[in-house]
């Protein structure tokens, strides 16, 4: 019953939204609607619980002084204060909108920013011409990234009124096999995607359940 | 909000999604009883799958742990699933080898999912007394902020082997840089095609696509769930033969769209 409950609740509700996809009844679309909301609400729920052992992961950890207990002060009194601050000011200005604004929204900015020496990282390790793949890799990646700056526009030549020039290349490279590449693995996560689905909406596959297979 | 249509009745747009739809639901089903009275079905070898074993049993030799993260995305989405099948799994090799499992999460969701199924698979091997419920947890939902803590997570635990499986976005580099710093073996699986190369460049192994979706049916190899990656595999030969098909008459002007 209670490996076989869950399976059943997932097959009928899942062929509720897989029926109301291909049909347009207003109770479909009602039902459709509901679930989408009930989403939202056990999503809230869970976010608590989840908070609720954020704070006592991190509350453990002040109290034991674990090593870099610091960190976990930190982001104790930053979840404290903005909690705080919705609060007592509410979401919309006051020092809860000051808060994302200033502190929050800036520092996402700045990981982001850090992503291009990331890239720059790793673009150097796997840019090596070791083998005949990892060659031509190379050569389509300088291709690319010189045909997107204005140099790629440049590095080129003329036949009668055609022009031909890095930047078509590297439209060609990204337009032809990239695409054709993308396409490719797009098609097979679409079956993937599809088979998932259905075992899950079959009952065939239960390891989500956590009771194995 | 999606509004309340005005018509009713079949949509008859989408007639050739429902019928690829219930000629998949059938292939899977036939697949099935085929590999319950045969299961020596053959499963090309997927180099990223097989080392799973041998990244779990790196780590036990190490004395550090795994660290394992579902992707960015939460339930509702497949590949989530797929990633969360997949932890079972792991889990499984991790109470098996008596190794420390990480878990940190981005959606609290998940987080219930992968506390249940961590902790259902220790139970499953006889050692309910290694599951840590504090190691399976929710982190922040903020796409940068959660990246954050699983760096700090990576260089204050020092994990000898990374798992990527699920869906993700530009913070995919992010954490796989930093696993790659701390000299950790790497293993990713995404079906997000624009952090597939990032995850190619910085990881060991990649499952590329759809070879995510096979992750638990390769790791458990059941009879059952052999079948619906035959079932799979099936779909794809007739959707290759439909493209090359469609290609040949539309070059020869056999056909043009309407």
């Amino acid at each position: 019953m209670k490996t076989t409950l869950p399976i059943l609740f997932g097959f009928l509700v899942g062929l509720v939204m897989f029926v109301q996809y291909f049909f347009s009844h207003p109770s479909l679309q009602r039902t459709y609607n509901l679930v989408l909301d009930w989403k939202q609400i056990v999503f809230g729920m869970m976010l608590i619980l989840g908070t609720i052992g954020l704070v006592r992961h991190h509350g453990v950890r002040i109290q034991r002084r674990e090593r870099a207990w610091g960190y976990s002060a930190v982001t104790l009194s930053g979840l404290v204060a903005v909690i705080l601050a919705g609060v007592g000011g509410g979401v919309q200005g006051g020092p809860y909108a000051w808060s994302f604004e200033n502190v929050q929204s800036p520092m996402q900015s700045t990981i982001f920013a850090l992503l291009a020496f990331y890239v720059a990282s790793a673009a150097y390790r796997a840019f090596r011409a070791r083998t005949v793949h990892a060659t031509l890799l190379l050569c389509a990646g300088i291709i690319v990234m010189l045909g997107r700056v204005s140099i790629g526009e440049m590095l080129g030549f003329s036949v009668g009124d055609a022009r031909y020039s890095l930047a078509g290349l590297s439209g060609w490279i990204l337009d032809v096999p990239n695409l054709a590449a993308k396409r490719g693995i797009l098609i097979g996560v679409g079956l993937g995607v599809s088979a998932t689905a259905l075992k899950i909406l079959l009952g065939i596959e239960r390891s989500y359940l956590g009771k194995g297979d | 909000m999606i509004p309340l249509q005005d018509a009713t009745g079949f949509q008859a747009t989408r007639w050739p999604e429902l019928v690829a739809a219930l000629a998949l639901a059938l292939l899977i089903v036939v697949w099935i009883v085929r590999t319950r009275r045969s299961s020596d079905v053959f499963v090309r070898r997927i180099p990223g799958l097989e080392a799973v074993e041998e990244a779990v049993g790196r780590a036990t030799e190490m004395g550090r742990p795994v660290l394992f993260i579902p992707g960015m995305d939460s339930m509702d989405e497949t590949g989530t699933l797929a990633a969360v099948n997949i932890l079972g799994q792991v889990a499984a090799r991790t109470a098996r080898y008596e190794t420390r499992l990480l878990v940190p999460c981005r959606d609290p969701i998940v987080t219930n999912v992968a506390q249940e199924v961590v902790r259902a698979a220790y139970t499953a091997e006889g050692r309910p007394d290694l599951y840590r419920a504090d190691d399976v947890r929710y982190e922040t939902y903020g796409q940068f902020a959660y990246a954050i803590a699983v760096q700090g997570i990576m260089l204050r635990e020092r994990p000898a082997t990374n798992f990527f499986f699920g869906r993700y976005y530009a913070e995919s580099l992010i954490m796989a840089e930093t696993g790659n710093l701390t000299g950790a073996i790497q293993i990713a699986g995404t079906d997000s095609d624009s952090q597939l190369p990032f995850f190619i460049c910085a990881c060991d192994y990649t499952l590329i696509g759809e070879e995510l979706y096979a992750g638990s049916v390769y790791l458990s190899r059941e009879p059952r769930l052999l079948g619906t990656l035959k079932a799979q595999d099936m779909a794809k030969a007739i959707v290759i033969v439909a493209l090359l098909l469609g290609s040949l008459a539309t070059a020869t002007h056999l056909w043009t769209r309407p």
